[in-house]
C-alpha cells in the first residue's frame, strides 16, 4: 500500500445565494484516484480553480471526501478515531506565511506541532533543533517571525511540520506569495527534506521551473487529473499544457517554437545544457 | 504611522531579567505597583525610583527604546496632571482666570505624574523582557486554580497569544489599506465627525474580511497541526522556578521591606510628604 | 508633461535607532507615455519609491516636479496629484468593499467630487478597459475570481483618470494564464490610452516583453535604467544582486558560447526563436 491512497475521491459543496437557497452543486474534485510510493517527490500542477488545493486538504483530514476513500498509510481520514495519527502522518504548508506560524518567536512556533502530540520536554528541543537546521533556520531561532523574509518564514512553517516527523508533506502552492528569491529558498528546503530526510513530498504549485526535479506530476482541470507523468513527459504537450491555462520553462518553449519552425529536435527539453546538445553544439 | 506603537513590544535581547520565570515578573510587576500606592513620602518614591532603574539597567533594554513607546500616553499623563492641578481644593497658590493652583493640587499633581510614569515603565518592563507567549504561560499557570470555577484558562491564555502575534501584522495591514484608500482619493483627516465615522468604513469593511480570512487560515494551520485544545499538551517551554527566581522573589520582598518601611516613615523634618500636609 | 526625480532621498524611521535609508539620492525622468518595469528584489525600495510618485510618502530630501510644478509646494493641491498619479497597490482586491463591483469603481471618482452621472460614466469605462464582462457589475466583488477582482481594483484607480499609472506587482499570487491576461490588457490599455505606465515587478521575464524600458532598483539606489536590451546584457551583475535576466538570455549565451553565431540580445522566446533558426540556416549553408 502507498503513502497516499485515493480512490475515486469526490468533493462537492453546495453554493448558496444570499438568502441560503440552493443555487446548485460545484465538484471541486471529480472521481480522482491516485497512488503515491514512500519517500517519492511529486507535484500537483493546475491552474486557480482546477481543485489541486482541495485534493490537498483532503490528504490532511481537513477536508473529507463527499464520495470515494482517500487512505494516508493505510488510514481512512474519515475513521475519526485515526485523525490525529493521519495529520501527523501528512503534515501541511499552505500558501500565506503570515497566516500559518503560531508562534511569537521561531523555536516555538516549531515547537507547536510536538507540544500539541503531547511530546516531553527534552524530546521537543531536540526535534526543534532538527528540524530547524533541516531547513537552514537554526541561526534564527530566537527571531520573531514578523522580522523575517516571506522564504525564511515558509521555511519555519516546514520545519514546524517536519517536527512532527511525518511521513509525508503536503504543500499547499508554498511560493506563490514569495519572491524569485524566497522561491529558490523554499524549493531548495523542500528537495532536502525529500533526498536527505526521505519524506514523502506532494508540491502544489503553478510555476512549472518547480516541477523539473519532481518523480511524477499530477496536471489537475475541472477537479480531474488531466495529464500524469515525468516531468519530461508532461512538458513534452506544450500545446496542451497552455490549453489548461499553464505555461512551461522559456528553454521547453524556444525548443518547441524551433521544431515548429522545422528544426529536428526531441520533445520535452527541459535545460538549457539539453538544448545546446539537441543542437549538436 | 501606527507602527510607532512600541509600548510594551518584546524586545529581542540576552538579560538576566529575560531569563526570569514569567510568574515571578508578573508577580513583581503586581506588587511593585501596588507599593507605589503605599509611600507617603519622597523616600519611598526614591526607593521605588532605585528599585526600577537597577531593574532597567540589568534588562538591557535601551532606555530610549521605553521612552519612545511611551510618547503614545504622554497625552494621558499631561491629562491626569492636568485635572488634579487645577481641581484639588486646599491653600492657594496662583489664582489664573477662574481657575485656581493650591499646594495640594501641585503635589497631588506630581505623586500622580510619578506614579503613572512608574507604574508604565514598570508594566513595560515586564512585557519588554517577557515574550508573549511566555508571558501567557506565566499567566495560565498562575490562574490555574480558577479552572475549578470552570473558566477555560488554556483557552483564553492561547487566544491571547494569538492575539499579541497578530497585532503588528493588522497594524501593517491597517497602514496599506489606509494608504490604498486614500491613493483612491479618501479622506480621513477632514469633515465632520459623521463624515468621518462613515470614511472608516472603506478601511474597516476589507480590515474585517483580511483578519476573518487569517483567523480562518490561521484554525486550519493549528488543527493541522494537530491542535485539540490544552488537554494532553506538553510544553516546549515549561514553568520551572530555578535558583535566579527565588533570588529575584527575594530582591523584590527586601525592595518592598525597605521602600514602604522608609515610605511610611514621618518624617521630622518638611521632606515632601503629601501625607502629611495640613 | 513628466514627473522628475531630483536628488530624493527617504530614511525609513528617522531619527530612531532603526533608522534605515530606503531611497538613496535618486534621480529620474519619466516622460509621457512610456511603458516602465521597475525590477528590484523585495526590500530593493521599488515600492517606497512608487509611494513618492503620489505623494503618499514624502522624500527626506530631494524634490520630485510633476508636470514642471514641485509637488512639495506648500499651496500644491496633493489630492489632485492622488488622481493624476493612480497608484494599484500589491493585492489591491484587499481593499474592495462595496456591495457591488460598479459601486466600488464609483469610489474613487466619487471623491473626487464629480457629479453622478460623470462618476457613473468614468466607472463603466474604467471597467470596460480592464476587460471586466458586463455580466459581472452587479455582482458582489467578493463572488469573483481572483484575476477579475484585481480587474476590477485596478477600474477602481483608473476611474479617477489618471495620467500616470503605477501599478505594484499586478500578476502576484495568479496562475500563468491569468499572469498573461493581466499584462496583455495593462498593455492594450497603454496602447489605447498612450498613458504613462510603471510596472513594480520582480520578474524580468513578466516584463522584458511588455515594456520599453526597465529601471532596476538595488539597495534603494537605481543599479541600472535602459531599453530591456541594454539591461539584460548586465545579465551577470543581475544575478549578484538576486535577480535574473530571462531564461532566454542565458540560453542565448550558452548557444554563443558553443560557437553558434546568435545576437545574445533577444529578449523573448520568439526573438530568440528567430535567431537561432538564422543562425543554424546560416551553418548549414
Amino acid at each position: 500500500m502507498g503513502i497516499v491512497e485515493a480512490k475515486d475521491l469526490t468533493y462537492e459543496y453546495i453554493r448558496r445565494d444570499e438568502e441560503g437557497n440552493v443555487e446548485g452543486i460545484t465538484r471541486a474534485v471529480d472521481e480522482v484516484s491516485f497512488h503515491i510510493q514512500p519517500g517519492e517527490f511529486i507535484a500537483i500542477l493546475g491552474h486557480n480553480g482546477s481543485g489541486k488545493s482541495t485534493l490537498a486538504k483532503h490528504i490532511n483530514a481537513i477536508l473529507y471526501p463527499t464520495e470515494g476513500t482517500i487512505w494516508v498509510d493505510g488510514m481512512d481520514t474519515q475513521d475519526e478515531k485515526q485523525l490525529w495519527n493521519v495529520r501527523q502522518t501528512a503534515g501541511m504548508v499552505f500558501q500565506n506565511p503570515d497566516n500559518q506560524i503560531i508562534g511569537q518567536v521561531v523555536e516555538e512556533d516549531v515547537g507547536f506541532g510536538p507540544e500539541n502530540m503531547g511530546i516531553p520536554t527534552e524530546e521537543i528541543w531536540q526535534r526543534v533543533e532538527e528540524s530547524l537546521r533541516a531547513v537552514g533556520m537554526y541561526q534564527f531561532r530566537k527571531y520573531s517571525p514578523n522580522k523575517l523574509s516571506g522564504g525564511q518564514k515558509q521555511r519555519v512553517s516546514i520545519a514546524g511540520v517536519l517536527a512532527m516527523h511525518p511521513k509525508c508533506i503536503v504543500l499547499d502552492e508554498p511560493t506563490a506569495m514569495l519572491d524569485p528569491n524566497g522561491r529558490k529558498e523554499v524549493i531548495r528546503a523542500v528537495r532536502g527534506l525529500n533526498q536527505v530526510e526521505g519524506v514523502t513530498v506532494i508540491l502544489i504549485t503553478h510555476y512549472m521551473e518547480e516541477i523539473v526535479h519532481a518523480d511524477h506530476v499530477f496536471v489537475m482541470d475541472q477537479g480531474k487529473i488531466a495529464m500524469e507523468g515525468t516531468p519530461r513527459e508532461i512538458f513534452s504537450q506544450v500545446d496542451r499544457l497552455q490549453d489548461l491555462r499553464l505555461d512551461v520553462p522559456q528553454v521547453t518553449l524556444l525548443a518547441y517554437e524551433l521544431q515548429n519552425r522545422g528544426l529536428p529536435l526531441p520533445d520535452g527539453i527541459l535545460t538549457t545544457e539539453e538544448l545546446v546538445q539537441a543542437l549538436g553544439l | 504611522m501606527l507602527r510607532d506603537i512600541t509600548l510594551g513590544q518584546y524586545y529581542q535581547t540576552e538579560s538576566c531579567i529575560h531569563r526570569l520565570d514569567p510568574r515571578v515578573k508578573l508577580g513583581g510587576t503586581i506588587l511593585f505597583i501596588l507599593s507605589l500606592f503605599f509611600f507617603q513620602n519622597a523616600l519611598g518614591y526614591a526607593v521605588a525610583v532605585l528599585f526600577l532603574g537597577i531593574v532597567i539597567r540589568l534588562s538591557h533594554v535601551p532606555f530610549k527604546y521605553m521612552v519612545r513607546g511611551m510618547k503614545s500616553i504622554l497625552f494621558l499623563l499631561l491629562l491626569t496632571v492636568v485635572f488634579n492641578l487645577f481641581l484639588t481644593q486646599g491653600t492657594p497658590l496662583v489664582t489664573i482666570w477662574k481657575l485656581t493652583v493650591t499646594w495640594e493640587g501641585v503635589e497631588l499633581a506630581l505623586t500622580m505624574a510619578v506614579r503613572l510614569t512608574m507604574l508604565i515603565i514598570g508594566s513595560s518592563i515586564m512585557t519588554l523582557t517577557t515574550t508573549p507567549n511566555n508571558l501567557t504561560d506565566g499567566m495560565e499557570k498562575m490562574m490555574r486554580p480558577l479552572k475549578i470555577f470552570k473558566i477555560p484558562v488554556h483557552e483564553v491564555a492561547m487566544m491571547m497569544s494569538i492575539a499579541l502575534r497578530f497585532i503588528p501584522i493588522l497594524l501593517e495591514e491597517t497602514d496599506k489599506i489606509m494608504k490604498a484608500q486614500i491613493a483612491r482619493g479618501a479622506d480621513f483627516e477632514s469633515g465632520s465627525l459623521i463624515k468621518r465615522a462613515k470614511a472608516l468604513v472603506p478601511l474597516l469593511v476589507p480590515l474585517f474580511i483580511s483578519a476573518f480570512r487569517r483567523a480562518n487560515d490561521l484554525a486550519m494551520a493549528m488543527e493541522s497541526r494537530c491542535y485539540r485544545g490544552g488537554e494532553g499538551r506538553t510544553k516546549m517551554k515549561p514553568l520551572i522556578y530555578k535558583k535566579r527566581d527565588f533570588a529575584a522573589y527575594t530582591c523584590i520582598l527586601v525592595y518592598l521591606v525597605v521602600g514602604i518601611g522608609l515610605g511610611r516613615l514621618v518624617l521630622p523634618f518638611s521632606l515632601w510628604n503629601p501625607g502629611m500636609m495640613p | 508633461m513628466s514627473i522628475i526625480l531630483d536628488h530624493v532621498s527617504y530614511i525609513y524611521e528617522k531619527d530612531t535607532p532603526l533608522a534605515m535609508k530606503a531611497l538613496d539620492d535618486i534621480c529620474l525622468v519619466i516622460p509621457d507615455g512610456q511603458f516602465i518595469g521597475i525590477i528590484g528584489h523585495t526590500g530593493s525600495g521599488k515600492s517606497t519609491l512608487m509611494q513618492h510618485l503620489n505623494g503618499l510618502i514624502r522624500a527626506t530630501s530631494g524634490s520630485i516636479y510633476f508636470n514642471g510644478e514641485d509637488i512639495y509646494d506648500t499651496d500644491y493641491d496633493r489630492k489632485k496629484l492622488r488622481s493624476k498619479v493612480g497608484l494599484v497597490f500589491q493585492y489591491p482586491e484587499h481593499q474592495l468593499f462595496e456591495i457591488d463591483v460598479f459601486k466600488d469603481v464609483c469610489f474613487g471618482p466619487k471623491n473626487l467630487g464629480l457629479e453622478r452621472k460623470e462618476v457613473e460614466l468614468r466607472a463603466y469605462d474604467a471597467l470596460r478597459k480592464v476587460g471586466l464582462p458586463d455580466e459581472l457589475f452587479y455582482q458582489s466583488p467578493f463572488e469573483l475570481s481572483g484575476g477579475q477582482k484585481r480587474r476590477v481594483a485596478i477600474a477602481g484607480v483608473l476611474a479617477m483618470k489618471p495620467e500616470v499609472l503605477i501599478l505594484d506587482e499586478p500578476t502576484a499570487g495568479l496562475d500563468p494564464k491569468g499572469r498573461d491576461e493581466i499584462l496583455k490588457q495593462i498593455k492594450k490599455l497603454q496602447a489605447e490610452t498612450g498613458m504613462t505606465i510603471l510596472l513594480v515587478s520582480h520578474s524580468m521575464e513578466d516584463v522584458a516583453e511588455y515594456v520599453d524600458r526597465i529601471i532596476v532598483m538595488n539597495k534603494g539606489s537605481i543599479l541600472y535604467d535602459d531599453v530591456p536590451k541594454e539591461v539584460f546584457r548586465h545579465y551577470k551583475e543581475l544575478e549578484e544582486v538576486g535577480l535574473a535576466a530571462p531564461q532566454v538570455t542565458y540560453i542565448m549565451h550558452a548557444l554563443r558560447a558553443k560557437g553558434l553565431l546568435v545576437d545574445a540580445d533577444a529578449t523573448t522566446v520568439e526573438e530568440a526563436a528567430e535567431q537561432i533558426m538564422q543562425a543554424v540556416r546560416g551553418r548549414h549553408a
